[in-house]
């Protein structure tokens, strides 16, 4: 198609020429119209849900006033940016961002590649798929029911750990889970692996059930012991795996589950200093304390930082491995 | 992997025994809770084998129907709509991307793509959503903002389109005179039940596990609330009054321990009921374009 146009442009353009072409583009397009039309509702909800908030990102440079409207509010320059990063909340909150993510970065993946060689190597098959749908459970609930369920744990008077597990190992004072920050970055990370471990595992164990099974049988007949064919088979046939994964995840570093930050602790706000994400931050500021200034910074930086990091790991996932890539 | 050897298979077995014990016994603790006397879970907490059974909380729900089914409803109606104009969206864009002549396919396909990238963030967002289009306090703002089309979905569709519906019986379907949307509805809607299929299921779980749309956009009117919704409120008004006692919230409206359990109980048990039928459009769900899927 495109080889037959360019040669088109070549022709000499003799007036009937011309016209005919035009004809034909003509019919072309009526041809593809009800395709074009087909398309419309679905650009309208982009414009709508995705391209109209990026062209509002520009209100971390304006004092928004409602009367004004978005557009016509006045522009302050870089005052928001300054206002927030006036006191620590700003960066605490970037900072357990990271922090958290890295965390489940490796814990999350660790887990999984060990649940999927699990898997792999569990020789009944009704014991594979049964597991296999009981790790996907935590997954398939809402974050509210989680938090449900960790209160049950948790809470103060009546929770499991301090009613029945902690007089176990011989601690009879309860402990205030939601009142000690100190707690929570073990916490979030067991409820993060707990919600999480099933969907990263089935993901790992796609792979390592694709690895070819001859490997495995050339390798016992040589006398590899189990620890050989996971070192030398298995993990070095996930390793495009792990990469992509890890590499969009890092992409993904500055944005966090908005629900586990928020709901699990209880908005507790004597935990806000382990528990404070830039989601919850964001969330807080605007609905909550109403500061329209400071949640617009941080969502812009979030936003741009967000962008750039996607844009590099999917970049670099395309140099390595073309097909996990997302372009 | 060739697994002859017994203390592996032992500890293989043992790890994932223990997984499975890991993600069931939570539930078991919200039912238990749930059927345990108030005045043993006020001694003794939660507890996996609670001594003092009563069905009172569940008597309590029954009596409190009126506003446990009104959410329910909810949930049911926003499900029901998302679900449905999501497939229609989702389908409507990704057939004519499908198609390898569209004029204009590669910026199209960026313009879609380019949403996965980069977005602005739940401020500009929330603006749009109140400010340019009001859907504050509206059923619509349980349905439309950030759940009506995904564009990855619009992406799987695509590609399932162009590998998995000969070109031929398209091309046949046109010299007969069928035009576009004949084809899509007499041909391509019917060889892609499966992939419809799941991501209705998908987008199912997405709708009726969000709680965010409502916690953002329904200020007043908790009466739109779904079951989600419900629930956190439920437990925020008993957090409130937890930390202040003699506050002004009857006390007697705020349900008590067993009874905030049983809500949570009744709210994901037909989601379990129904998982094992549906599981395996779900596992096909969460692998569907993901690495080597």
């Amino acid at each position: 198609m495109k080889k037959m146009t360019k040669t088109s442009k070549t022709w000499e353009m003799t007036p009937s020429v011309r016209s005919y072409q035009q004809i034909r583009r003509r019919r072309r397009f009526l041809r593809f119209l009800p395709l074009y039309l087909m398309l419309l509702p679905g650009a309208a909800y982009l414009i709508i849900n995705n391209y109209l908030p990026m062209a509002g990102l520009i209100i971390a440079f304006k004092k928004i006033d409602y009367s004004l409207g978005i557009f016509k509010s006045p522009w302050v320059g870089l005052s928001n940016f300054k206002y927030l990063f006036s006191n620590n909340d700003a960066l605490i909150a970037i900072r357990n961002t990271i922090l958290y993510n890295l965390g489940f970065i490796l814990f999350g993946n660790a887990l999984a590649i060990v649940v999927a060689i699990a898997l792999d190597s569990a020789r009944n098959k009704y014991f594979k798929q049964v597991s296999q749908v009981v790790f996907l459970i935590p997954f398939l609930l809402s974050t509210v029911i989680v938090s449900y369920i960790a209160l049950a744990f948790l809470s103060p008077s009546n929770g499991f750990l301090n009613n029945s597990i902690l007089p176990l190992l011989g601690i009879d004072d309860p402990i205030k889970w939601y009142n000690q920050s100190k707690y929570w970055p073990v916490i979030l990370n067991i409820v993060f692996l707990w919600m999480s471990f099933g969907y990263s595992s089935i993901l790992y164990y796609s792979s390592v059930i694709g690895i070819d099974k001859t490997y495995y049988e050339a390798a016992v007949v040589d006398g590899a012991s189990i620890w050989q064919q996971i070192r030398y088979i298995t993990l070095p046939g996930l390793k495009p795996t792990i990469i992509t994964l890890m590499l969009l995840a890092v992409g993904r570093i500055c944005y966090s589950d908005f629900g586990l930050f928020y709901l699990i602790p209880q908005h507790s706000g004597l935990l806000y200093s382990t528990t404070q994400t830039i989601d919850t931050f964001v969330y807080r500021a605007l609905l909550e304390l109403n500061d329209v200034g400071r949640s617009s910074a941080a969502g812009f930086l979030q936003s741009i930082v967000g962008f750039i990091l996607v844009f590099g790991a999917n970049w670099l996932v395309t140099k390595l491995d073309k097909e996990s890539a997302l372009f | 992997m060739i697994n002859n050897n017994k203390i592996y298979s032992f500890f293989v077995n043992f790890l994932l025994v223990s997984l499975i014990v890991a993600c069931v016994v939570p539930f078991w603790l919200l039912f238990a809770g749930s059927i345990t006397s108030e005045d043993y879970l006020i001694q003794h907490g939660y507890s996996l084998f609670p001594k003092e059974f009563s069905f009172s909380a569940y008597s309590y729900l029954w009596a409190a129907k009126d506003s446990i089914g009104r959410a329910y409803l909810m949930s049911i109606l926003i499900s029901g709509i998302g679900v449905m104009a999501n497939i229609v969206l989702t389908v409507l864009f990704a057939y004519p991307l499908a198609h390898k002549d569209l004029p204009g396919r590669g910026a199209i396909s960026f313009f879609l793509f380019f949403t996965m990238l980069f977005n602005g963030g739940l401020v500009p967002t929330y603006m749009v959503y109140t400010n340019i289009i009001n859907v504050k306090d509206t059923l619509a703002g349980m349905i439309v903002p950030y759940l009506l089309m995904n564009a990855f979905f619009v992406i799987i569709m695509r590609t399932y389109f162009t590998t998995n519906i000969p070109g031929e019986v398209l091309e046949a379907a046109k010299i007969d005179g069928a035009g576009e949307v004949q084809s899509l509805l007499k041909i391509v809607l019917p060889m892609s039940k499966p992939i419809i299929a799941t991501i209705a299921l998908m987008t199912l779980i997405t709708y009726w596990n969000n709680w965010t749309n409502g916690i953002y956009f329904l200020t007043t009117k908790t009466d739109l609330y779904g079951i989600q919704n419900y629930l956190n409120d439920v437990m925020n008004k008993a957090a409130f009054l937890q930390s202040h006692a003699n506050g002004m919230i009857n006390a007697k409206s705020i349900p008590n321990i067993s009874v905030r359990m049983a809500i949570a109980v009744i709210a994901v048990l037909p989601l379990l009921i129904a998982y094992p039928f549906f599981q395996k459009y779900f596992v096909k769900g969460i692998t569907l374009g993901s690495v080597k899927g």
